[in-house]
């Protein structure tokens, strides 16, 4: 196209290689004092649950983990938005860097939600809309990554995928309407995850703090690996031969 | 605009039956599938009964993802999807001619055969009515985001698996109305509003997914 | 007409090559020239749309092919290595089909010339997965004998045929030169094209 984004697409990676190192140790300080912010208000502060006992404590991973799973997505699509309308070789990079914790934190989310459900319920899964389709989300999560990954051309894995996404990102609304519409036509499971009787004060700032901890967490992540991807794609440029001699000595 | 549609359909329409082996497999893997159940969970005609409509259904999108890898991966290894790609006009009318085409050796037999293979579940008739509406009005939608689908695994490694992981999660909105219209209409509430929002489905899907598959097939062709 | 300035490939990891420019006008016919893997098929994708350039522009009557887009693609005829005919269809099947998807007006009774012209006279009816590869190949070049689109560009044209089909398919080529047409093509065989201007280009 122009000029101007020649330019930014040579000139990017290796401009925000240093700049996403620089800001790694920041996000990753800022997730582990959240966390023990985080924890100490859920685990220690917060009282304990009358109908739910001490068990209940697990939504302060479990909720923060199913809020990333779905923003993560969101900030993927938004990426390959970016990547497919401007051709900027970072977004695919960023799209692919993200995906593997967001996949994480859609498991996080469904394995917290059966280690919750087995005390309340007596059951490991409970076919819940919400529980439903943070399963189809992490559906849509892995086949993002396989089809990224069967892809040898990184730039076409990039294009590929990023539709992938923004068709994802469409269906999603489809997916959890229909989900919840087949839910209430089923009446079996009338127990949702999020009935929680009044939120005390002290829990909800738990589930804050917890919240910006696994923002913090994944943005860090998230930086280390797509550093590690500009490393891989661009081995053979200069900056990249540069920068691994300077780490070197 | 109509003409370039109609004249791949044609064009699909005759390969597809120069090649009715494919189809016609495609029909017997749906036929057994739909029968091992009844061997799996036993012969109780209530049982079956309120298991026919997700069995009958699951077996379509099964038996649709089967003819799937073959949708554009034909015309792309003997060089006519270049072709395709550089005639004067939209790549996503072509695409919609190819999945037009898609449905018509694909969903339609499969709605065809629907009512019989109710007959074997012991379904009423008002419910087989609605079974084979449901699977008429939604296979075009599996055909249509199938097509994303296969555009985006083009020409990889294990692609026809890979087809299935990407395309199966997006077919759950269809699965769930389809297999519900029927469900409702056997519990008495009636399938019409399933039956209209597949029918919502199916229009956005044929509206959207070609020009996402046009856009997916460019990118594969580079 | 067709001009490129400064292109850049890049497949892969490699870049195949950078800075290739040239300009073409009607009647004039452009050799790609290089050693397997220089990028000469890469070269003719990005002539026809199909690979965005790395870097550079193509221009057709002025206008970036990106922007010209179906016009562009109107005046275009692509031959590329795969002759792009279905095995299950006859030679007159895949003819017409191929016309009809390309917008193209073409009789019953031209493209039975065109196939007689390419030898092919009372095959017309044979499915193609009965014809040998160096018919399969004239079944393709048939699509040139009627073909009257500006510009041609042909990857390898010369490859599986027969010293009469060469000398016939490079009388073809002048004759459109000689309409005013233009042509860009690879090719490993030196063939004489009698035209008015020759122009070369290699990718090293």
């Amino acid at each position: 196209m122009t000029d101007r984004f020649n330019i930014y697409r040579y000139a990017a990676p290796s401009a925000f290689y240093p700049l996403a190192g620089a800001m790694v140790p920041w996000f990753a300080a800022a997730a582990v004092l959240f966390g023990l912010a985080g924890l100490w208000l859920g685990m220690l502060v917060a009282p304990t649950d009358f109908q739910q006992g001490e068990g209940y404590r697990i939504i302060f991973i479990h909720v923060p983990a199913s809020w990333m799973s779905m923003f993560i997505y969101l900030v993927m699509a938004f990426w390959a938005a970016i990547g497919l309308a401007f051709n900027t070789r970072l977004s695919g990079m960023m799209a692919q860097a993200l995906a593997p914790t967001g996949a994480l934190m859609a498991f996080l989310s469904l394995w917290t939600g059966a280690l919750w459900g087995k005390p309340m319920w007596g059951t490991w899964w409970v076919w819940d809309a919400r529980l439903t389709s943070e399963l189809i989300l992490l559906f849509l999560y892995i086949g993002y990554m396989a089809l990224v990954a069967a892809i040898d051309d990184p730039r076409r894995a990039d294009k590929a995928g990023g539709l992938l996404l923004l068709v994802g990102v469409v269906n999603i609304p489809i997916i959890y309407f229909s989900v919840k519409w087949w839910n209430t036509l089923h009446q079996g499971a009338s127990v949702s995850l999020t009935k929680s009787p009044s939120m005390a004060a002290t829990m909800l700032w738990g589930m804050l703090l917890m919240a910006l901890c696994f923002w913090m967490y994944s943005i860090a992540v998230a930086l280390i690996r797509v550093r590690t991807i500009m490393l891989e794609r661009e081995r053979n440029t200069d900056w990249v031969r540069e920068t691994l001699e300077g780490d070197g000595k | 605009m109509l003409r370039i549609v109609t004249a791949v359909v044609a064009r699909d329409l005759r390969l597809a039956m120069r090649r009715q082996a494919d189809i016609v497999s495609a029909l017997f893997f749906f036929i057994i599938v739909v029968s091992l159940f009844p061997l799996g969970i036993g012969p109780e005609p209530d049982l079956l009964r309120k298991l026919a409509p997700g069995v009958l259904w699951v077996a379509a999108l099964l038996a649709t993802m089967l003819s799937l890898p073959r949708l554009f991966a034909d015309d792309h290894r003997d060089g006519t999807l270049e072709q395709l790609a550089l005639a004067p006009h939209p790549l996503g009318l072509v695409v919609t001619g190819k999945v037009i085409a898609h449905w018509l050796v694909s969903g339609l037999p499969l709605a065809v055969l629907a009512p019989v293979l109710g007959l074997q579940f012991d379904l009423s008739t008002e419910a087989l009515v609605v079974l084979t509406a449901s699977i008429l009005i939604g296979t075009p939608a599996l055909s249509g985001i199938g097509g994303i689908g296969a555009a985006l695994t083009l020409g990889l490694r294990g692609g026809g698996v890979l087809l299935s992981l990407l395309v199966l999660p997006l077919y759950i909105p269809v699965l769930i109305f389809g297999a519900g219209a029927v469900d409702a209409t056997v519990s008495g509430l009636g399938g019409e509003a399933h039956l209209s929002l597949l029918a919502a489905l199916t229009l956005a899907a044929l509206g959207f997914a070609p020009w996402a598959a046009a856009a997916a097939l460019r990118i594969a062709l580079e | 007409m067709l001009e490129a300035d400064n292109l850049e490939c890049v497949r892969g990891e490699r870049r195949l090559f950078a800075g290739v420019g040239f300009r073409l006008e009607g009647g004039e016919l452009l050799y790609l020239q290089g050693r397997n893997g220089a990028g000469k098929t890469s070269l003719l994708r990005m002539l026809i749309g199909l690979l965005p350039p790395e870097a550079g522009e193509i221009r057709w009557r002025g206008v970036p092919i990106r922007q010209a887009g179906d016009d562009f693609r109107a005046e275009l005829c692509y031959l590329g290595h795969l002759n792009a005919i279905k095995e299950e269809l006859t030679p007159l099947e895949n003819l017409l089909a191929a016309a009809r998807l390309a917008d193209e007006e073409l009789s019953e009774d031209e493209v039975l010339d065109a196939l007689e012209q390419v030898g092919l006279a009372g095959r017309e009816d044979l499915a193609c997965k009965y014809l040998s590869q160096g018919q399969k190949r004239r079944v393709a070049l048939a699509r040139l004998v009627k073909e009257r689109r500006p510009l041609w560009v042909l990857d390898e044209p010369f490859v599986a045929l027969d010293v009469a089909a060469v000398d016939w398919l490079a009388g073809l080529i002048s004759a459109h030169l000689q309409r005013g047409g233009l042509a860009v093509m690879t090719t490993h065989q030196a063939v004489a094209i009698p035209a008015g201007t020759v122009r070369e280009l290699r990718l090293s």
